[in-house]
């Protein structure tokens, strides 16, 4: 009975994971394995153990990591104030409503916010601090991606919490555990798969930023993503492209079987 | 359940709707149909009252598309899903699309207006006897300064950039070529150097340049330099001009080393379907009195020679923008490098991009 | 007290934050001086502009429709692609299917729409709205899988035997309580969906052609000279456009909502 209904939901998307997730990720796969000239081989692979895409590698992982530190640390107390709200719902609906205006003009604003004339500064000046530089810093960066990410670490999150069961705080409270307590042993594990899903949707998407490394951190901050793009458009290197591109990948996987071992 | 259905219905409505206005107001401005024009031309780069008044001379709709790179053009031209009848490439990758074949020869017959330019920028080394293609627009890289900001300094070379009062002052071109060419020209190599050497001691001084570089942008470049956010900035020729025009403070300089000297062509892509049309709306833009027009909205300097007396005398005669090729020397045109020469200079702006103050 | 009043100012900050830039974009749609700094005086000329410009209301218009019809297909599609993982027996089966789910979201939107490009260079469709439609279908599907599966998974088989015991067909089970009880997810996946496709760039840049564009192509490609004001203006009109909808539409529904009884603690 269930093996039957499992084929008719699984041929509509099956055809979409052939289609455009398989026939991708093969696609690139073949092109990874041809180097700039078109000669088949593993040069790009040879390549992207090279110091300059480890250091890459490993600077696009800081920087997602920090990303998605600072948006849980945000996120998870600003989605459980908002299951306490009276219009939940809406509320929620105005966290994502952000995110429907164009990423390039919120840039763009941003730009005029932390310019050396802007609007931040005129409040730090207000303080006696004087004009800083906070365009294409690394606090830039960090302001501008985790602002991008917070609605999508704080949708899965506000959705574990609202199917908590309110009756296991409440039992945990009659116990006579203190809210931190109940928060540590019965909140946070049972909303952890809203966590993971969190960082999940912020983590690996912040691996591959590439507007922002140039409009917010004037490209003093390069991640794989931006290496990607720069080998896809300027160089017309697809190989090597492809080559970062299956690495992404591979982490990618490598992330979600971590993540989903403890389940 | 019942909502759900109410919502997913509501949405295909509002879709349909949606769709159905878009198509009415496309087909009462014309869009629809075979008498349109379709060009792929770089962002903001032609003065749209031009395109209306071709629009009303010979009544073809146009369909103005943009790109932001020259590469991402070539993409989209070879995949060959698209219609693109005009389109406008710079130099170098006129002659990569001329190896590719995705070019259709021009036939001059068609093209009378070709006399007014300047025989300084016909017959050039990336487009002998312009088989293929006609001037648009040329230009110059160079510096762009605020001499208020910098306590009245003047910047002349390129080697001016490395001194220690400019620290975190500079705003560079997002551009492989034009940031590393500009390393090469401060060495008094050429820019279209391919010594390995050559490139990685100009790979080391722009390391040492890090200290003063404040941001490697694109377009951005011109909005930050009027508003003063930075004091210095490697640009493109038009671009400056855009820019002085903005804040009349800054100034331009083509630095004495020696530097870029660049074109953009039109061009007929193999995937043309309304060639005619094509043609006509080239020799338009050819027309001495649309080529000052669009020279005097866009900013940069026209090729046509015939132009030049339309535009204000001001214009003319600024030195910075039309200079006196046959006086200024070491100005070399980016040569097509080749795919891997090009990927190593790429790898190497990276490379400077990732080094840390 | 004093602790509520301490949340209400957290929250209150990271919505002033959320909505900070918008306001500011919004604010310089009137500055009569031209640019995003410098507000010189008050005008309404940059909403004049947006209506007399047939092509940008065209181009809102395929935006919209685009983001529309891409999120309720993927929505559907999505909904199915949940239900297959979570009907999946084995756990291997499970991840599998959940990792290739994923690759569309982790990968690069450069790579995406390069290889969209390819991809329909392979197959032949022309460049346009057809293949921008596909496109933000495709990468609209994975992110309502993983909005509506925990959805799933949290629901106890019991309620399933429960049912079928109580006689109902396949399709009532699917109908009448597997359906309803993730509708959540279900709205939350639109959502995203729609989310997505008002937002991407990068894929669409690749696989549009022959004059069809989207907004943030099309800003793209205006932020050459600094984006005129009148996409400010636009994107106020749009924005509040959103606002009234989404506020109208929750209190619309929360009244139909009532009658059913679903008991909301308070």
């Amino acid at each position: 009975m269930q093996n039957r209904t499992r084929n008719i939901y699984l041929i509509p998307y099956a055809l979409w994971i052939v289609l455009f997730v398989v026939a991708p990720i093969l696609l690139i796969l073949y092109y990874s394995f041809f180097d700039i000239d078109g000669h088949f081989g593993l040069v790009n692979y040879e390549k992207f153990f090279t110091p300059v895409y480890f250091k890459m590698a490993l600077s696009s992982f800081w920087y997602a990591f920090l990303i998605t530190a600072i948006c849980l640390v945000i996120s998870y107390p600003t989605a459980y104030l908002l299951t306490k709200t009276k219009h939940k719902q809406l509320w929620l609906l105005l966290i994502i409503l952000p995110t429907w205006i164009n990423l390039l003009l919120k840039a763009y604003a941003f730009l005029g916010i932390f310019g050396t004339y802007g609007f931040a500064n005129a409040v730090l000046g207000l303080f006696g601090i004087g004009p800083k530089q906070i365009l294409f810093t690394d606090f830039s960066f960090l302001f501008v991606s985790v602002y991008i990410f917070i609605p999508f670490m704080i949708l899965p999150i506000f959705n574990a919490l609202e199917e908590l069961n309110p009756s296991l705080t409440d039992a945990s409270r009659d116990l006579g555990a203190s809210p931190w307590t109940t928060f540590r042993r019965v909140i946070f594990p049972l909303t952890i798969d809203g966590v993971k899903s969190g960082c999940q949707a912020v983590f690996i998407p912040a691996l591959s930023l590439f507007m922002l490394t140039r409009l917010i951190a004037g490209n003093r901050v390069i991640t794989l993503g931006t290496a990607i793009e720069e080998h896809f458009l300027v160089t017309q290197d697809w190989g090597m492209g492809s080559t970062v591109a299956v690495f992404l990948i591979l982490i990618m996987a490598l992330i979600m079987i971590v993540t989903g071992i403890r389940r | 359940m019942k909502q759900l259905v109410r919502l997913f219905i509501g949405v295909f409505a509002a879709a349909f709707v949606l769709l159905f206005l878009a198509a009415r107001l496309n087909t009462s401005e014309g869009y629809s149909g075979k008498n349109t024009l379709t060009i792929y031309n770089w962002g903001d780069y032609i003065d749209p009252a031009l395109i209306k008044k071709f629009e009303k001379e010979t009544g073809i709709k146009v369909i103005y598309q943009t790109f932001d790179s020259n590469e991402a053009m070539l993409t989209k031209i070879a995949q060959g899903g698209t219609t693109f009848d005009v389109a406008v490439p710079s130099d170098y990758m006129i002659s990569k699309m001329k190896q590719e074949h995705l070019l259709i020869p021009l036939d001059h017959d068609k093209l009378p207006n070709l006399k007014y330019i300047n025989p300084r920028f016909l017959d050039l080394s990336f487009d002998k006897g312009n088989k293929y293609s006609v001037p648009y627009f040329w230009g110059t890289v160079g510096i762009v300064y605020n001499p208020k900001m910098l306590g009245g300094k003047k910047i002349t070379s390129w080697n001016d950039l490395w001194d220690k009062d400019l620290r975190n002052q500079i705003l560079l071109v997002d551009g492989a070529r034009e940031v590393m060419g500009m390393a090469l020209n401060s060495l008094h190599y050429s820019l279209n150097d391919t010594n390995e050497k050559h490139l990685l001691q100009a790979k080391r001084k722009l390391d040492a340049l890090t200290p003063n570089v404040k941001a490697i942008i694109g377009d951005e470049i011109k909005m930050l330099l009027a508003d003063e956010e930075a004091a210095v900035g490697v640009v493109w020729s038009g671009d400056a001009a855009e820019i002085i025009s903005e804040n009349p403070k800054l100034d331009y300089v083509v630095p004495k080393e020696g530097s870029n000297l660049w074109f953009d062509n039109m061009v007929i892509p193999k995937t043309a379907k309304n060639i005619e049309g094509a043609y006509k709306f080239m020799n338009f833009m050819l027309d001495p009195k649309n080529a000052a027009q669009n020279a005097e909205y866009v900013g940069y300097s026209t090729p046509n020679e015939a132009a030049m007396k339309y535009l204000p005398k001001d214009i003319r005669n600024d030195q910075r923008f039309y200079p006196d090729l046959d006086k200024v020397q070491n100005l070399e045109v980016y040569e097509n490098l080749g795919k891997r020469m090009l990927a190593r200079y790429n790898e190497l702006f990276l490379e400077f991009k990732m080094h840390h103050k | 007290m004093k602790k509520k009043i301490g949340a209400n100012i957290y929250l209150i900050a990271v919505f002033i934050i959320l909505y900070a830039p918008i306001f500011y974009l919004m604010i310089y749609s009137f500055n009569s001086g031209g640019a995003m700094h410098d507000f010189k005086g008050f005008t309404l000329e940059w909403y004049k502009e947006v209506f007399h410009d047939t092509r940008l209301i065209v181009i809102v218009l395929n935006t919209l429709v685009i983001a529309l019809l891409s999120s309720a297909i993927a929505t559907i599609f999505g909904v199915l692609g949940a239900l297959a993982i979570a009907n999946a027996r084995s756990r291997r089966t499970k991840n599998m299917l959940l990792t290739l789910n994923n690759v569309l979201i982790v990968s690069p939107d450069v790579i995406i729409g390069a290889s969209f490009l390819i991809l329909y260079t392979l197959i032949g469709i022309k460049l346009g709205f057809t293949s921008v439609l596909i496109s933000h279908i495709a990468f609209s599907i994975p992110i309502v899988v993983l909005m509506v599966l925990p959805k799933l998974q949290e629901m106890s088989p019991t309620l399933i035997d429960a049912a079928r015991d109580l006689g109902a067909t396949r399709r009532d089970v699917l109908t009448r309580v597997v359906l309803p009880f993730i509708s959540p997810g279900i709205l939350a996946g639109f959502f995203m969906a729609l989310t997505y496709s008002l937002d991407d760039f990068a894929v669409t840049f690749f696989v549009t052609g022959n004059g069809f564009s989207t907004l943030s192509v099309e800003i793209y490609s205006r932020a050459r000279q600094g984006i005129s004001l009148s996409i400010n203006a636009l994107s106020t009109l749009i924005f509040l456009f959103t606002i009234i909808l989404v506020i109208g539409y929750y209190f619309i529904n929360r009244k139909s909502v009532r009658p059913n009884g679903v008991g909301m603690r308070q």
